[in-house]
């Protein structure tokens, strides 16, 4: 009995090392909070980044990565999860950081590009031979076809393709706000059901066999061609569409705790370096550097994009006006 | 009684047929069908994407962390289900109805809400977050405050399973125990773990398969840091958002091996359980054949 009482004891001192260790566990380096489909990126270009740095310095670092749904993540760095780096696929969401002073208010101009490292844009991913002929965004409207869409409301996929939407109408012959909200409307007509996210969009579309066209970025058809077969489905180019833009930031509050700031920002600075480009385009991310966009351009077709800042003076502001509440996406459904 | 059975009895063969063909359709269709389908998506590339899928090091490293939550959960879960259950069973104290019911809090709360209720005391926003910053020490976002959540939403599987069995059993033996001379420790070990000891590893067993497949409050503690902090539900549904079918579902069919070896060594203890019942019964200590509550 004795020896059973020893071995309860022993199990305590293990539990008790096991927790008090628990913290030491981290490993000398960056923390990188990112959105749930860069994962590829980052897989490619991190291994990349060590090297470089060790050649550079001599010094061993590893970038550990953090995947999720973009609005959660920022969401678990302002409750204290210890990302030295964030890298997002919405400026809404890098913002919402630098309101609570974790992120300089002025991000965007700490790096080249808008902060942005690469760009995509909202194509649409239509079934094989494109029986519905659909060619560009008023082919969207007509009657009798179905659009298959994540939320515009709370969704990165969903807002880029709404406001894509209303660009196109904007940039019609006698197009102002009304008659962009009227197109917009007439599209989300056409969308009996919104999915929950860019996933579950996807998964109606391509294993559901739901509607005939799915709204998408360019980067996320070669995922979708990954996983269900590049035959299975055509991607059409708009005529015109939107440029996403996808933010990265230095988290001020830990990179000065944590003493790391050098490093992040050598990391963030080698997204724009010409090996970093190339892993983006190697991703089926358009990068900014013009040189390596040429050499990949027979993945990346020509298309006339605008940005968000052009079009609606930032992010800061369409939020509010399209999807805050009383935005234009309320207005329309209540129309509707 | 007996004429209600008869009466169910009388019911016209082909109505008995048909409620037999909807409850047995229905557990194929939402059990069985899911598990198997579980299992056909892990292996639709082949036995190669498959091994591939679970060498991978994240992959490996989610299955370590969910091992290491689990062993750490449940020897404490253990302790304070049997304190419990003993203060519970044994003595009369004020305040040992709302003992129970603070028992039974964790079955009623949703996960996530005590992931957030967590998050709202151990986060940066929260009480004691920049109190414990300020002392380097972490707690979400990080192993110990898995360890919390998961300690939290499994409590209750251990105690539920043990008050019962304590109330049904009395204090007689462990009286009898002191009066011949035993210490404390001497009777708790000798007389009443030996007579709790299945309904112990069947609450132990429960509570092991939630520990492992816990996904809510863990998800909101957790921070998602590859290789760091992804638990196998955790990483099962990261990989499946980043279109990832075949390693999701390979992932997945880990936990769904867990659930069938689960299930096995339930069926294993209950068995055990009733044949120490049915022994008592037989004559032994006929005073105390109580058959136990059934339980799903």
């Amino acid at each position: 009995m004795s020896q059973t009482c020893r071995g309860v004891w022993k199990v305590f001192v293990v539990l008790a090392s096991m927790l008090v260790a628990a913290p030491v566990w981290a490993a000398p380096g960056l923390l990188n909070v990112s959105y749930d489909v860069a994962r590829d990126l980052y897989k490619d270009f991190n291994p990349q980044f060590e090297k470089h740095w060790k050649e550079k310095t001599g010094e061993t670092v590893e970038v550990r990565q953090s995947h999720g749904g973009s609005s959660k993540q920022v969401r678990s760095v302002a409750d204290g999860l210890e990302a030295d780096v964030v890298t997002m696929n919405q400026a809404s969401d890098v913002n919402f950081l630098a309101e609570k002073g974790l992120v300089a208010p002025d991000y965007a101009k700490k790096f080249p590009d808008n902060a942005s490292p690469y760009t995509s844009t909202m194509v649409f991913i239509v079934r094989k031979g494109n029986p519905k002929a659909l060619k560009d965004w008023n082919d969207l409207v007509q009657t009798g076809v179905q659009i298959i869409l994540p939320h515009p409301k709370n969704t990165g996929n969903g807002r880029y393709s709404y406001l894509a939407a209303w660009i196109y109408a904007l940039k019609q012959p006698g197009g102002n706000d009304r008659t962009a909200q009227d197109f917009v409307g007439k599209l989300l007509k056409n969308t009996p059901l919104f999915a929950a996210g860019g996933r579950d969009a996807t998964t109606s579309f391509m294993q559901r066999k739901q509607g005939d066209v799915l709204i998408s970025f360019e980067s996320e058809a070669e995922l979708i061609a990954k996983e269900f077969g590049k035959g299975e489905f055509d991607i059409v180019y708009p005529s015109l569409s939107i440029q996403a833009e996808f933010p990265v930031a230095i988290v001020e509050k830990v990179v000065d705790k944590k003493g790391t700031r050098k490093l992040a920002e050598a990391y963030l600075n080698y997204l724009w370096s010409p090996e970093g480009q190339e892993v983006m385009a190697q991703n089926y991310l358009r990068p900014r550097n013009p040189d390596i966009l040429k050499k990949y351009g027979a993945q990346f077709p020509p298309i006339k994009t605008y940005s968000v800042d052009e079009v609606f003076g930032g992010w800061s502001k369409a939020t509010p006006a399209h999807f805050g509440d009383g935005g234009s996406f309320d207005r329309i459904y209540q129309i509707k | 009684m007996s004429e209600a059975i008869e009466k169910a009895n009388a019911e016209p063969r082909w109505l008995r047929a048909l409620l037999l063909f909807l409850g047995l359709g229905f557990l194929f269709l939402f059990l069985l069908l899911p598990l198997v389908a579980v299992f056909v998506e892990a292996f639709r590339s082949g036995w190669n994407a498959y091994a591939d899928a679970l060498s991978d090091r994240e992959t490996l490293h989610a299955i370590k962390l969910t091992v290491v939550i689990a062993f750490v959960v449940l020897p404490v879960n253990i302790v304070l289900g049997v304190a419990a259950s003993w203060a519970i069973a044994k003595f009369d104290f004020r305040g040992k109805g709302l003992l129970v019911t603070l028992i039974d809090l964790p079955f009623a709360v949703s996960p996530v809400v005590v992931g957030l209720v967590f998050l709202l005391i151990f986060g940066m926003q929260g009480l004691l977050g920049p109190w414990l910053e300020a002392r380097g020490i972490r707690i979400v976002f990080a192993l110990p405050g898995m360890i919390l959540v998961t300690l939290f939403i499994t409590f209750p599987f251990i105690a539920r399973e043990l008050i019962p069995l304590m109330l049904s059993q009395g204090a007689d033996d462990e009286e009898a125990a002191i009066s011949l001379g035993a210490s404390g420790v001497q009777m708790f070990f000798r007389v009443t773990l030996p007579k709790i000891r299945w309904g112990l590893l069947y609450g132990v067993i429960l509570a092991n398969a939630r520990a492992m497949g816990e996904f809510g409050a863990v998800s909101v503690v957790s921070g998602h840091i590859r290789g760091e902090t992804n638990t196998l539900p955790l990483h099962v549904e990261i990989l499946y958002n980043e279109y990832n079918a075949v390693a999701a579902f390979a992932s997945a069919s880990i936990l769904a091996l867990l659930a069938l070896v689960t299930l096995a060594a339930k069926m294993l203890v209950e068995w055990r359980m009733r044949r120490e019942n049915e022994a008592l019964d037989a004559g032994f200590l006929p005073e105390r054949g109580v058959a136990l509550p059934n339980r799903p």
